[in-house]
């Protein structure tokens, strides 16, 4: 059950109203059980910030550790014990802004490690100031005047970073999301789900759309199935959110890679 | 009987790790520590462990702290500016509990200073480079087999009281090559982690009112929390104002209630040392070579050596200043830990340096000399 991985002892939780990570913990939890995966079993490593504070409200075993670094964490409790199902759970503030350089090496050394990130396109926790994903001319709390610089194609950096496994989809459209996560789950070796998710209480209040439904029919407009956006251009793509699976294959992943290693050295001294 | 070897302080400091249990390795090469991870690199996956190099030192002691939460005994090599970077998630690994060894080859600084010259300018980052109160373990080895032995002792510090112990090294041993015994497994004393033994639904990893408690391993019977931030009993977060006093009290009392059992010393000529040279990691061996040039020109000379830094060893300090003219304290810095030692002065003596910051060891000559001046000047004022 649900509930089973849920810990209702820290509720209500202290997200704002609108926001959309209690969507991606009920699409993870609700996989992680449809999975069986028991909670000794199962890590969840978080870092800092909304989606950050993920790990209060799950039962299984968590990690909290720095604001960017959940990765490098969930990297070493991957490796040293491979049997462990691990979840790192990173805002965009954490993944791809302060933790990039541990993102695309995450993506390159593919340990059996599945990241979850949650893009809200500004920092929530701190009230309100730019990311690495912030898009072009967005008014935040750090850029009043319309943001000088162009937010990351988060999925296109994992997946040229070599991630075998990379998705995007958004919390409109669940049905979706729950599909991605079970397949990121299932996946051995490095994969990434980016969710695009409202902050109405920042983001959308700075850029006319302060309420949590408004943002959500943002993002929904602005969203454009990986199919339909090959047949378009790249001008029309500027600014819309591609969902979708980029990338699925087969890659062997650091652990057995090095046990083959390990493997081939016994008898030697 | 163990095995005799010719071998690197950074190579001892390895097969230490590996005596001790460790099995995992996660670090981002830096001079003068480099062979540390190479030595690693090519043993441990021998040992049946795992060597990963890193994107950086941020991310080298995350790994690190995440393996020992997997279950592993693992450790990382660096330096200076490297320990700098890590101060981070070693902020993690004192306020997590995480026990762990930091191998800290000291090399000249500030920033990147110079990269292949000792120096012992980490002294005070290994005790405060972390931001917030709490406590440390340093130990400072001054000879190879140092390296070896007091590497088990480290891990052993790390995971009866659960916290990161820093290998606070300099290169002047890390480099140095002589005869090392790498003892046998029945020959040393390796403490195990033994995890919790109560039921998996009463366990409480932060829970310390009956000692420390016991840290259980992901992927064991035991489900739990492992947190970073200020938190309860049960690792969730909690930052009610009497709680978190609890805690950060309890970080730095944990170790400072144990310091004598955390101090190792050693006493040369000390029976009778009116002038007494206090030292700590390669420049001992500079001290102990003074001593004895002094005391061939009369001059009651004895080395008191720091081998545990941090803590500091109280009363082998303090005794050494009841009994002292003057004390000569040598260091690769301009005076880093002299005060400390000034603090235990209760008797107004003398308490000079004889410090170095040009990239080059401290001579023996350098300490004689001082001793000389010191005794001299001790003289005057009696006559």
């Amino acid at each position: 059950m649900l509930q089973d991985y849920l810990l209702k002892e820290k509720m209500p939780h202290f997200w704002c109203s609108g926001c959309g990570n209690g969507i991606v913990l009920q699409s993870l939890l609700r996989n992680v059980d449809k999975q069986k995966w028991s909670r000794e079993n199962t890590v969840v490593v978080t870092g800092i910030g909304c989606w950050g504070k993920a790990d209060d409200y799950v039962r299984t075993n968590t990690f909290h550790g720095t604001h960017g670094r959940a990765l490098a964490f969930a990297t070493g409790i991957k490796l040293a014990n491979p049997g462990l199902n691990v979840i790192a759970l990173m805002g965009d503030g954490d993944g791809i802004t302060i933790g990039g350089n541990h993102l695309i090496h995450a993506a390159r050394r593919n340990a059996d490690v599945t990241a979850i990130m949650v893009n809200n396109l500004n920092y929530g926790m701190t009230g309100g100031q730019y990311s690495g994903t912030t898009p072009k001319h967005a008014i935040t709390k750090t850029s009043p005047y319309g943001h000088v610089e162009k937010g990351f194609d988060v999925c296109g950096v994992v997946r040229a970073a070599g991630a075998p496994f990379v998705a995007r989809g958004t919390v409109f459209d669940v049905v979706q999301l729950n599909r991605l996560v079970e397949l990121a789950l299932l996946h051995r070796g490095f994969s990434f789900v980016e969710v695009i998710s409202p902050c109405p209480t920042h983001f959308g209040r700075s850029n006319r759309m302060p309420s949590a439904p408004a943002m959500m029919q943002w993002i929904k407009d602005r969203t454009v199935p990986a199919a339909k956006a090959q047949a378009m251009s790249r001008e029309d793509l500027c600014g819309k959110f591609v969902t979708g699976v980029f990338e699925d294959r087969e890659q062997e992943d650091y652990s057995t890679a090095y046990q083959r290693v390990i493997d081939g050295l016994k008898g030697e001294k | 009987m163990g095995k005799l070897r010719f071998m690197q302080g950074n190579e001892a400091m390895t097969e230490g790790a590996i005596a001790a249990g460790a099995r995992f390795y996660a670090g981002y090469p830096i001079t003068p520590s480099t062979e540390v991870a190479e030595t690693s690199a090519a043993r441990l996956p021998r040992a049946g462990g795992l060597y990963i190099q890193m994107e950086d030192e941020l991310g080298s002691m995350a790994a690190l702290i995440g393996a020992v939460c997997a279950g592993k005994k693992a450790y990382t090599a660096t330096s200076g500016p490297g320990l700098s970077l890590m101060s981070e998630n070693l902020g993690v690994a004192v306020m997590g509990e995480i026990p762990c060894v930091v191998i800290d080859v000291q090399r000249s600084g500030p920033s990147t200073g110079m990269a292949t010259k000792p120096a012992q300018g980490d002294v005070m980052q290994a005790r405060w480079g972390t931001h917030g109160d709490h406590s440390v373990i340093a130990l400072a080895p001054s000879s190879v087999q140092d390296c070896f032995d007091l590497m088990i002792t480290a891990f052993n510090y790390a995971e009866t009281y659960r916290t990161p112990v820093i290998f606070l090294a300099d290169e002047i041993i890390g480099h140095l090559k002589e005869r090392v015994m790498l003892r046998d497994p029945d020959e040393i004393r390796v403490v195990e982690r033994t995890g919790p033994a109560c039921a998996p639904e009463k366990y409480l990893p932060y829970d310390h009112s009956n000692g420390l408690a016991p840290l259980a391993s992901y992927g064991g019977k035991y489900v739990f929390k492992v947190n970073g931030s200020m938190h309860d009993e049960a690792g969730r977060p909690c930052t009610s104002p009497r709680n978190a006093d609890r805690v950060i009290r309890h970080l730095s009392e944990k170790i400072e209630s144990h310091a004598e059992e955390l101090t190792i010393t050693r006493e040369f000529r000390m029976d009778d040392a009116e002038y007494v040279v206090v030292a700590y990691g390669g420049t001992v061996r500079a001290a102990l070579s003074a001593m004895e040039k002094a005391r061939a020109r009369g001059i009651r000379a004895g080395v008191l050596q720091l081998v545990t830094v941090w803590p500091a060893a109280e009363k082998e300090i303090g005794s050494a200043m009841l009994r002292a003219k003057a004390v000569i304290v040598p260091e690769l810095n301009l005076g880093q830990y002299i005060d400390v030692i000034r603090l235990r002065n209760s008797r107004g003596i003398p308490v000079v340096g004889v410090n170095r910051v040009d990239g080059r060891p401290i001579e023996p000559a350098d300490i004689t000399a001082k001793i000389e001046e010191v005794s001299e000047s001790c003289c005057r004022t009696i006559c």
